[in-house]
């Protein structure tokens, strides 16, 4: 690892005093970035803490509401990608940002595409598209579409585009989301080649090994407002990890394990081997038995909504195998995942669990109805009753079946999703930040509901990401880093700090 | 794409075959209608089609880089017919000079293209609405200028439209060269015009197109300008066909130049389509018309029919190609196209970095 040697020297782009809010969030609030020549610079967050904005906000995307932007000590005004393009900046996003019809060499080149007697040569283009390309060890056909190739060489176009012109300031936005472990490699030894040339390469990340592997210094963003910037040498992954969340994790906070004391869990019901999907987990392995409620503990970004999403076949599942009571299932929707008996309450409540406009009751009858399909229709007394019954045991409060679920409390929504997969009678139910956006007293109802669903043979997977929380209800907990299991604990050893220790990579 | 199809090989390429498709198609219509009809296999029936079909072949050209791009325009038909409408009350009503009123009206048509393309970009209005607004404005505006039909006995115009290249005993008109010319133009600034690339561009991905700093606001507007341009230049080689200015022509000639396009292997979903194609979609509309009245006992109504169904298995076909596209994408993203080489190294570098990793924790 290459200390950084111009931590003494004058910056090339420095960022100050950034604002930029977008209605109803506060996105970045009094930022200041520095980047240095020769470095490679991380921005580490969790999701939200701002490092897309910021980026987006040097890139031009977004322009800022207020901060001011100097490039080798001149101020810059950045309105449009292409005024940040002008100036040197330029920029590999997370999503492939390319266009998928034209070929590999016009995505490389297209904006810049030279030019003899008027027309567009096409000589010196491919030829130029292909040098670069074999630069970065890749030797494809340039004239091909751009879509005819798989994710991971169309980030290579992407990296080769930005390198296709001087550039003196190199971002990536999450590049390596869509690589495997080679490709990373590749992508880090370029890096480290600019690096030598006097490029400055601003890095974003989820990955902490990554971060480790590539760069002389973190910037720590944390609530759209700047916890720090530290030479990687001085900042240990715990301490980062501690920095990114915010706090000295407490280890006597309110989230004593519950789960630990209550009877053996039952037969498996659901397990998984090897299980992944290109570009979001890989090799999981999972095992959940009835009446057991399994945690996911990992930083956001690890790869717990995708399991979750995997399992309940929202994703196809590319590798490895799942089975559910002892026989192996296959799952194309989540249409096979309900007909297997899982329910899966979404972490965006808002957006993918509750119909607002819909009433208590019509929201409760939803995922029963859509088992049944649509021509085997649940009579309004019927619907009645289970409405009612569900209301009365998970303690709904709302004035009568008929209201509105958007009229009610974020606790009581989250209540109702809850009736809506109880009343499907499931094996497992899949929770996703089912205590997000409610209050305390909320909370420690909806863990006690998940504790009881539990006591009856339930299996539930938790995920949240309050990692107190998860230790309060879960029997054992998998811990995810970087898309990947890397752990187990038991309820019963398990604090907030083995958890984060495991993530640090301490082991348990 | 950016090669001739022979020299790439790639014959069976999704993007291609929809090009290829129409092509056969138009030489198997030929072929049936010289069997079948005396007197049909003639290079002038050939001809005959560019001539009849020169100022569809033009609007079409413009069509294709608006769909290209993922827009539409509407407008077309009605931008044709007041063309014709202003050339023919100022040459023959006001007699002005035929070299006055032909750049004026396709300054017009240009115009009324920018001023479509900038609601469209900076108002953000769908394409489709503000274009057919421009089709009822434009239709309405015709009338408003003579409701009535005006023949055109304009020396100019008449010697104009009867002109003839004589190929032998066979013969094209002035609408033919102009549309040639006007294809070969396309073609190149489609190809070999940054412009055009960035049309394909916009058309692929509008928002990677931005991000990548490509002048996409201009680019928009430019192409709905091609297009108002290359509708007034159809409405001129309009007047020249039907030496008169009315109202009521070119009825329903949008649908028609974005049947040609899309029979012509263009994506109404944008960034795929050739001009080429556009070609042979404009030929294929007129071959059907030319076998309907050789056979003298169909109505021409059957021309739409036929066109419909054409419409609709190609619009199927496309579809079918795009899905085998997409599996044999996953079947490729297996394999990946790297040289070995790199294999034996880097397995070892990722425990370093691994490990790097650790021992700095411990």
């Amino acid at each position: 690892m290459t200390t950084a040697t111009a931590s003494a020297a004058v910056p090339i782009l420095t960022m100050t005093g950034i604002c930029k809010s977008f209605p109803g969030v506060r996105a970045l609030h009094d930022v200041t970035f520095r980047l240095f020549a020769g470095e490679v610079h991380t921005i580490m967050g969790q999701n939200g803490a701002g490092k897309s904005t910021l980026i987006k906000v040097l890139t031009g995307v977004h322009p800022t509401d207020a901060g001011q932007i100097t490039l080798n000590g001149t101020a810059l005004t950045i309105d449009t990608p292409r005024s940040a393009e002008a100036a040197g900046i330029r920029t590999v996003y997370q999503e492939v940002n390319l266009c998928p019809n034209l070929s590999v060499a016009e995505n490389i080149y297209i904006g810049n595409l030279p030019q003899k007697n008027g027309r567009i040569d096409w000589q010196t283009l491919n030829a130029a598209a292909a040098r670069l390309l074999s630069g970065l060890a890749l030797q494809i056909d340039v004239t091909r579409p751009l879509d005819s190739y798989p994710i991971a060489i169309q980030q290579m176009v992407a990296i080769a585009r930005a390198l296709s012109t001087e550039a003196q300031i190199l971002i990536l936005d999450e590049p390596t989301s869509s690589l495997d472990e080679d490709e990373v490699q590749r992508l880090f030894n370029l890096l480290r080649q600019l690096k030598a040339r006097g490029m400055a390469i601003l890095f974003v990340t989820h990955f902490l090994a990554q971060t480790y592997a590539i760069s002389d210094r973190i910037t720590v963003l944390r609530n759209g407002e700047l916890e720090g910037e530290y030479l990687t040498g001085d900042l240990p992954q715990l301490k980062l990890i501690h920095k990114m969340v915010g706090r000295e994790i407490d280890v006597d906070s309110l989230t004593q394990p519950q789960a630990a004391q209550m009877a053996q869990p039952g037969a498996t019901f659901i397990s998984t081997h090897g299980m992944g999907h290109k570009g979001t987990v890989h090799d999981l392995d999972l095992e959940i038995h009835a009446g057991e409620v399994l945690g996911l503990g990992g930083l956001l970004g690890s790869g717990r909504t995708e399991t979750a999403r995997l399992l309940f076949g929202v994703d196809r599942c590319d590798s490895g195998a799942v089975s559910i009571n002892g026989h192996s299932a296959r799952f194309n929707s989540p249409r096979d995942a309900i007909k297997h008996g899982i329910g899966y309450c979404p972490e965006d409540r808002k957006k993918e669990g509750i119909v607002a406009e819909l009433s208590v009751r019509e929201n409760i009858i939803l995922a029963l109805q859509a088992r049944r399909g649509l021509f085997r229709f649940l009579s309004r007394k019927r619907q009645d009753a289970i409405a009612n019954e569900y209301i009365k045991a998970l303690g709904i409060k709302t004035p009568d079946a008929e209201q509105p679920i958007g009229l009610l409390s974020g606790g009581n929504q989250q209540k109702a999703l809850l009736a809506r997969w109880l009343a499907t009678e499931p094996g497992m139910l899949i929770l996703d930040e089912p205590t997000r956006g409610i209050d305390v007293a909320a909370k420690l109802e909806i863990m006690d509901q998940v504790l009881a669903l539990c006591r009856k043979g339930l299996a539930i997977l938790f995920i949240s990401s309050e990692m107190g929380e998860v230790v309060r209800v879960s029997h054992r907990i998998a811990v995810l880093r970087d898309r990947e299991k890397i752990g187990e604990l038991d309820a019963g050893q398990a604090d907030e700090r083995a958890v984060f220790h495991m993530i640090a990579g301490g082991g348990a | 794409m950016n090669l001739p199809l022979w020299r790439t090989g790639r014959l069976t390429d999704p993007r291609t075959l929809p090009l290829l498709i129409t092509l056969a198609l138009f030489i198997a219509m030929f072929a049936y209608g010289s069997l079948a009809y005396r007197g049909f296999f003639s290079l002038q029936v050939f001809l005959n089609l560019f001539i009849d079909n020169a100022f569809l072949l033009i609007v079409a050209i413009g069509m294709t880089f608006v769909v290209i791009s993922g827009g539409i325009d509407l407008s077309v038909g009605g931008l044709v017919a007041l063309t014709t409408m202003i050339s023919a009350t100022l040459a023959q009503n006001h007699h002005w000079p035929i070299w006055i009123v032909i750049p004026l009206v396709l300054a017009l048509g240009a115009l009324f293209g920018a001023f479509q393309g900038v609601l469209i970009q900076y108002f953000r209005l769908q394409p489709f609405i503000v274009t057919l607004g421009g089709l009822f404005l434009t239709r309405g505006l015709c009338f408003l200028v003579n409701i009535e039909s005006i023949t055109i006995t304009d020396p100019a115009y008449t010697q104009l439209s009867e002109f003839r290249v004589h190929l032998g005993e066979y013969a094209i008109t002035t609408n033919v060269l102009i549309a040639a010319v006007a294809f070969a133009a396309a073609i190149w600034l489609a190809h070999f015009r940054p412009f055009g690339r960035y049309v394909y561009a916009i058309g692929g991905n509008e928002k990677s197109a931005l991000l990548m700093g490509l002048p996409v606001a201009r680019t928009k507007v430019l192409v709905y300008t091609l297009s108002g341009f290359c509708a007034a230049l159809g409405g001129v080689t309009f007047t020249f066909y039907m030496l008169s200015g009315y109202g009521l022509h070119a009825q329903g000639m949008e649908l028609d130049a974005i049947a040609a396009t899309v029979i012509g292997g263009t994506l109404l979903t944008g960034g795929v389509g050739y001009l080429t194609g556009t070609l042979f979609g404009v030929l294929i509309l007129g071959v059907i018309q030319t076998l309907i009245t050789f056979d003298g006992t169909l109505s021409s109504w059957w021309t739409r029919i036929v066109i419909g169904a054409l419409l609709c298995v190609f619009c199927v076909m496309q579809r079918l190609l795009e899905k085998h596209t997409t599996g044999r994408q996953k079947h490729r993203s297996d394999i990946t196209p790297v040289s070995g080489g790199r294999r034996e190294t880097t397995p070892a570098t990722a425990a370093t970095a691994r490990t790097g990793t650790l021992d700095q924790l411990a």
